[in-house]
């Protein structure tokens, strides 16, 4: 099994006749993925690589003959509180919102009528999900042959705020035999649509998923929120987390940004050592290197 | 963005929320006039972008338009933490009864601005918080539903506050919520807000900042109401040569995105690395294992060879800089043999020989055998995705250590 995707889901793409857009379109075609429709508006009637251009959400829903489960979303930053609303207000219940800069106040808006529709968004400023050898939603990976040297279907969930991380951290897993359940590039801007915590419960479900990898960095209350979510809620799946960025605690670093907009760090608690040490207060082991993290996943599921 | 004290007064006050009836000046005679117009006892505030005004002699009282004047001189000339005021702030001095605070900031975790009331006004929240917690309301706001005064309401009667004040607190706060909603913010404060002697509430300091991914949409407020130039952004951080010479190099080709920065770093092996996360891991990786990075920089995208190149040049260009590490996380989309076309060109073009200079390179990526053979042709040690980030990180640090040895 899998979180959120797997071979039957249904999607489409916002913005599909931009080049990011084209791109990633291909790429989730050749891998496997059901894309049923595009919308960049005044282009009705074209095609991308074969999936046919709407103007709105509706007409795409209309064209596939019933309800359509994701789109992602790659329009421009003014634009994308648009296109997410109109993509929920069609019945769409995943959204993976690829677009960097867009203001945080608009973020809090999308998520919150996400929230009222029993929508999840994904994002924004990510790559998207992927579920090895089935289908991917976004970036991830690369094209489809790049994604199947990184991915093989195994045992690991993978949430990464780092787009890049998350390709880099399954593939050691794949390269070291335990594979991965599902991979979430979940973003790096200081409010994104689904945090660690929130997705935990989809892994915890998952009878696939046996043990959880994260990718983490300065900036936020992300990981404090998970370390409180492991302890409350008894989770079955150990956890092995990275920091990175550990050099932004330095004195002469203090107030700057590095990588992604959600580093920079607005409180003493948002610091990387402030934060692995969260971590592990609630049982999860934070790595030093990059490379432990196989043995010490492989450790953890034996253990 | 961040606002000077006297802007930030005006965006209070745009919003409704009572203000003294206060002047912004340039000279000690615009400051005179405005304590004639006053005709009281002044309070003088250099208006900088920093904190720790009072205790610098920037805030001074004075009875008479004349000592108005003479305190806006002085303070008009007077630096806070190496930066000079724009001017100053003249300022009733109020007779004040109590005072509160009032601010809605980002609860990044509940995703909604959270309004925050204290009738511990005047000193830091965050303080109070820790001291007496009992003494601070807060409560969060919808992004969508319009702000009830109720909401604002029961945040401050949390803190114990009733009766008038209470009344007359409920609308500021109020108001305060709408326009950290409505203008981008990501931190607005009144502090103090003060209950005068006669019962009245008026905002006696703000304190605001605006998201700068919003300041393209504010420009009513930001051109017209406030008169702030576009090319004001008020970013105090001076970027270092190097870090203008790569924003050049990426600002004049629109191929792939580079980046670099070098404040606080000072060492001898300079980073061409890439991208966001994988720039972060490294960094860390040659720290960790006793190297000392010249710089931070994040390379992708498929960036042209004049770009990598570009980046690769103003690397070794930096003080002290021995050696260059090139590595990145598994990018697929950028061209191995391109990064290496330009991180070689950088070399040789500055009369360094590519194998003595680059320490490493990892590039797991795009057309990797093309790459190879250009590496190999010149010698330089490479590796792929079967080598870690740590390990090449390593490996760069070792030579670069037996190199200075």
């Amino acid at each position: 099994m899998s979180i959120l995707l797997d071979k039957d889901t249904t999607f489409i793409v916002q913005g599909i006749t931009g080049r990011e857009a084209i791109n990633l379109t291909r790429e989730c075609l050749d891998y496997g993925s059901r894309i049923v429709g595009g919308v960049t508006p005044g282009r009705k009637g074209r095609e991308v690589h074969g999936v046919p251009v709407f103007d709105t959400v509706a007409q795409a829903v209309e064209n596939h003959g019933g309800p359509i489960d994701g789109s992602v979303v790659t329009v421009p930053p003014g634009f994308t509180k648009d296109a997410v609303i109109e993509a929920i207000a069609n019945g769409i219940k995943l959204l993976v919102i690829v677009t960097e800069r867009i203001p945080r106040g608009d973020v809090a808006e999308m998520v919150e009528f996400a929230d009222m529709h029993g929508a999840r968004i994904i994002g924004p400023n990510c790559l998207g999900l992927i579920v090895p050898g089935v289908c991917k939603m976004g970036g991830i990976g690369g094209p489809a042959k790049d994604a199947a040297k990184s991915y093989e279907p195994g045992v690991v969930g993978v949430m990464s705020r780092s787009g890049g991380m998350t390709t880099e951290i399954s593939s050691s897993l794949t390269a070291a035999g335990l594979g991965v359940s599902t991979a979430v590039s979940i973003g790096g801007d200081a409010i994104i649509g689904s945090t660690y915590a929130e997705l935990m419960p989809y892994f915890e479900a998952d009878e696939q998923t046996k043990a959880i990898v994260i990718y983490t960095e300065p900036g936020g209350r992300m990981e404090a929120q998970l370390a409180e979510w492991k302890t409350e809620n008894n989770s079955r799946l150990p956890i092995v987390a990275f920091m990175a960025g550990k050099f932004m605690d330095d004195e002469e670093m203090q107030g700057m940004s590095f990588g992604h907009a959600g580093t920079i760090v607005e409180g003493k608690e948002d610091s990387a050592n402030e934060k692995i040490k969260r971590l592990e207060e609630a049982g999860i082991r934070v790595v030093e290197r990059i490379d432990e993290i196989p043995d010490v996943v492989k450790e953890r599921i034996e253990g | 963005m961040r606002f000077y004290e006297y802007e930030a007064r005006k965006i209070v006050e745009l919003a409704g929320i009572p203000v003294t009836k206060y002047g912004f000046c340039q000279t000690a005679d615009e400051a005179r006039r405005v304590a004639e117009d006053i005709g009281g006892p002044t309070v003088i505030k250099s208006q900088v972008l920093t904190g720790g005004r009072m205790k610098a002699g920037g805030v001074q009282f004075a009875d008479t338009p004349e000592e108005a004047a003479e305190h806006a001189a002085n303070i008009l000339e007077l630096e806070i933490n190496g930066l000079r005021p724009v001017g100053v702030l003249v300022d009733p001095k109020a007779e004040i009864k109590q005072e509160y605070y009032a601010g809605v900031v980002w609860d990044g975790t509940a995703k909604k601005p959270l309004m925050l009331f204290s009738d511990m006004g005047g000193i830091d929240i965050e303080q109070v918080a820790e001291d007496h917690p009992d003494h601070v309301g807060r409560g969060h706001i919808s992004n969508l539903l319009p702000v009830g005064d109720f909401e604002a309401k029961q945040v401050i009667a949390a803190t114990g506050v009733t009766g008038s004040q209470l009344n007359r607190a409920t609308p500021i706060l109020a108001k305060l919520a709408r326009l950290f909603r409505d203008n981008d913010m990501l931190l607005a404060e009144i502090n103090p807000l003060a209950e005068l002697t006669d019962g009245t509430f008026v905002a006696l300091d703000a304190h605001m900042e605006m998201e700068d991914e919003a300041v393209g949409r504010q420009k009513k407020l930001l051109r017209k109401e406030l008169g702030i130039a576009e090319e004001d952004t008020r970013d105090n951080y001076v970027p270092s040569e190097f870090e203008k010479n790569v924003k050049a190099i990426d600002a004049a080709d629109h191929r792939g995105v580079i980046q670099g920065k070098d404040h606080g770093f000072k060492g001898n092996l300079g980073l061409v690395i890439g991208a966001g996360g994988g720039s972060l891991t490294l960094t860390d990786a040659v720290r960790s294992q006793g190297g000392k990075p010249a710089n931070y920089s994040e390379i992708g995208g498929n960036p042209s060879v004049a770009k990598a190149c570009g980046l690769a040049k103003e690397v070794l260009q930096k003080d002290g800089v021995e050696k260059i590490a090139v590595m990145m996380s598994i990018v697929s989309n950028t061209r191995v043999d391109i990064v290496a076309r330009g991180v070689i060109k950088a070399c040789l073009e500055l009369g360094k020989d590519p194998a003595e200079t680059i320490a490493i390179f990892r590039i797991p990526g795009a057309w990797e055998d093309e790459g190879s053979k250009i590496l190999d042709h010149y010698g330089v040690e490479y590796c792929d995705r079967t080598v870690s980030l740590w390990d090449a990180a390593g490996r760069a640090v070792a030579k670069i250590q037996g190199a200075s040895a």
